[in-house]
């Protein structure tokens, strides 16, 4: 055993000696703390004040130290006790302050009940936050059709580029990779029926009204409604948006306008972009496990597809866009200056996007399910 | 030492704290290097209290990272209680340095208390009940009520979240405590309360203090020794009345300018800093 070890030895007379080093890092080193535990397992705290206690050869005391000695005490001076008077003084600061720490408040059926109608008051306080942006951006939108050449352009490309040009490659290579896996799947249950050449059907229905839109808006959801939110919200950690409002630059014209923009352009086209992969990947697996040619499903392509599908799948493309950004920028707003909420924000974000684009879809077939098919 | 402090050693030789020799701090950023620090020698002994000073951008909180080990030397050598600085960061460093960071760097998602505890509680072999009790004394000493242990960091005042920063780096009882900018943000009744408290835990706990400010009068009321970096060394080291009266450019602005001089009546009032 070193010798900075804590450790009590106990002779005849009833009089304990401490040796060793009392201090935090040593007495929590592994195993010491049951040993110490064990020299000063006392029946009552009578008994162990009782005894005589020898500080004087201790190495050093420190305020762990002293804390573990005055409970063991039961939170008295022993009767004999042999100590120098620098470690007295830390023992009567650990005594002048081991107060019992206040009780942190537990939850009973009323809070319960209380914590229920504060989350119906926060449900409806980011629909009455939701609405507010909402109308915010149509008012913002007003503003810039009266003026359009003072509308921040620049942002706006800016982030086209960084939502969606940024995001083609991977949105290219899993729009390739589901079109393969589906045309795979689908060539196996069309064989059993000789119905091969309905591939151009199934899978250009699908694809072009449904999982194009959809896969790039879920993909989109996560890179950038997360994005929006991470910036927009260490904006207000670091009392970017607090400045912006003291030099009067409108947040909702100036953070909002620009990304709700860019997603409505950017969405679209990457849908378009998302839904071409697929098909490109479908046409290819058709080939090679069906012998569908792609001249073949050129030519089927248009006649299995009416264009207004096409048409349906840029427009709610659009709506998602602009959910998506209006929903990042909304929890953005909301985030208050602490990583909790910063990271608490981002994730509420990109879930509720998700969740929103799934609704919305379903929203849009139901209206629409007279279109196109 | 080097030769440009004049300080006359302590008769007894207590070992030092820190000890940095011929220290180069340099920081590569593309296509050229800055040289923080060239050649930089310090000694801090046991017990003392050691401000650093110098103008903004002349290394001082780079020289305090340095000590922490959070920078890398590029040249020589920074010892602290006996082993390399770069070696600091080990398991239960809390028990050898405490640092107050210039804003806290409170974790925002604990406690007060569990701020307070974590170094402690991660260790992992004590029970939580004296973990808490622990916390709860160092929570008290640093001059907080009882009943702020629950609070969130957020909900706190500067001058608070700098107190519940000591008291997170003294959880373990750190023979060495190094301050950035200690009264940064706080106004001056917080600052004179948190100068005091720094004063009494320095006498009353024997620690080994280096502190880095701007503030003149935090310097005066504090140190017990001074040194100054400029020209990317330490030009002058020694009492704040020795080093006054260093002849340097940089000292003649920083002291004896009005601020200086009325910071210094501190000096001639109260002789414990001698």
């Amino acid at each position: 055993m070193s010798p900075h070890a804590p450790r009590i030895e106990r002779d005849a007379q009833a009089a304990l000696r401490l040796l060793g080093d009392w201090s935090a890092a040593r007495l929590a080193e592994p195993g010491t703390w049951a040993q110490i535990q064990a020299g000063l397992a006392f029946a009552a705290p009578a008994q162990a004040l009782a005894l005589s206690w020898d500080l004087r050869d201790l190495q050093r005391l420190d305020h762990t130290g002293a804390q573990v000695l005055w409970n063991a005490w039961g939170r008295e001076w022993p009767g004999q006790l042999l100590i120098e008077p620098a470690q007295r003084a830390m023992l009567a600061r650990v005594a002048q302050y081991a107060l019992p720490e206040p009780v942190a408040r537990r939850s009973n059926a009323w809070q319960l009940f209380l914590a229920l109608g504060a989350t119906v008051w926060l449900v409806i306080d980011h629909l009455k936050d939701a609405t507010q942006l909402l109308g915010q951006l149509l008012l913002d939108v007003l503003t810039l059709l009266r003026a359009p050449t003072k509308g921040p352009w620049r942002d706006v490309s800016g982030h086209v580029f960084r939502i969606g040009a940024t995001a083609l490659p991977i949105t290219a290579l899993l729009g390739f990779l589901i079109g393969v896996v589906l045309a795979y799947l689908m060539s196996l249950q069309l064989r059993q029926f000789g119905a091969d050449s309905f591939i151009v059907n199934i899978l250009g229905m699908s694809v072009i009204r449904e999982l194009g839109p959809m896969l790039a808006a879920i993909l989109i959801a996560g890179r950038s409604g997360s994005t929006i939110t991470a910036q927009i919200g260490v904006m207000r950690v670091t009392e970017e948006l607090d400045a912006m409002r003291v030099m009067g630059i409108p947040q909702g014209f100036r953070l909002v306008l620009p990304r709700a923009i860019a997603m409505a352009l950017a969405m679209p086209l990457l849908a378009v972009w998302t839904s071409l992969a697929a098909l490109f990947g479908g046409m290819l697996a058709a080939d090679l496990t069906m012998g569908v040619t792609p001249a073949y499903f050129f030519a089927a392509l248009p006649r299995a597809v009416e264009i207004s599908n096409l048409t349906l799948a840029v427009g709610k493309s659009a709506v998602f866009g602009l959910l998506i950004g209006l929903i990042g920028c909304h929890y953005g707003l909301r985030i208050k200056p602490n990583t909790e909420s910063l990271g608490q924000g981002t994730t509420a974000s990109v879930v509720t996007s998700i969740a929103m684009v799934i609704l919305v879809d379903a929203a849009f077939a139901l209206v629409f399910k007279d279109v196109g098919l | 030492m080097n030769d440009s402090t004049a300080v006359n050693t302590p008769a007894a030789p207590a070992p030092d704290v820190v000890e940095i020799d011929k220290l180069w701090s340099v920081f590569h950023s593309a296509g050229r290097d800055a040289v923080v620090h060239q050649d930089l020698d310090l000694r801090i002994v046991d017990g003392e209290f050691m401000s650093i000073v110098g103008g903004s951008g002349s290394g001082k909180t780079v020289l305090l990272r340095q000590m922490l080990g959070l920078e890398k030397p590029a040249r020589g050598r920074v010892t602290v209680l006996g082993k390399p600085a770069a070696q600091l960061g080990a398991e239960g460093a809390a028990s050898r340095v405490g640092m107050l960071f210039q804003h806290g760097a409170l974790y925002s998602a604990f406690t007060v208390l569990e701020n307070i505890a974590f170094a402690l509680r991660e260790l992992g072999t004590l029970p939580s009940k004296l973990v808490r009790e622990v916390a709860m004394v160092k929570l008290q000493m640093v001059g907080l009520e009882p009943a702020q242990a629950h609070k969130m960091p957020s909900d706190l005042s500067g001058g608070m979240v700098k107190r519940v920063a000591l008291a997170r780096a003294l959880v373990m009882d750190p023979p060495l405590l190094l301050l950035d900018e200690p009264t940064a943000g706080l106004d001056p009744d917080s600052a004179d309360g948190f100068v005091a408290l720094l004063r009494s835990l320095h006498q009353e706990l024997g620690l080994t203090v280096v502190m880095v400010t701007h503030d003149l009068d935090t310097l005066f009321e504090l140190s017990t020794r001074i040194a100054v970096v400029a020209e990317k060394r330490i030009i002058a080291c020694g009492t704040p009345l020795q080093v006054m009266a260093h002849d340097h450019p940089f000292i003649h602005d920083f002291f004896l300018g009005a601020r200086g001089q009325r910071a210094a009546a501190v000096l001639r009032q109260a002789p414990h800093n001698e």
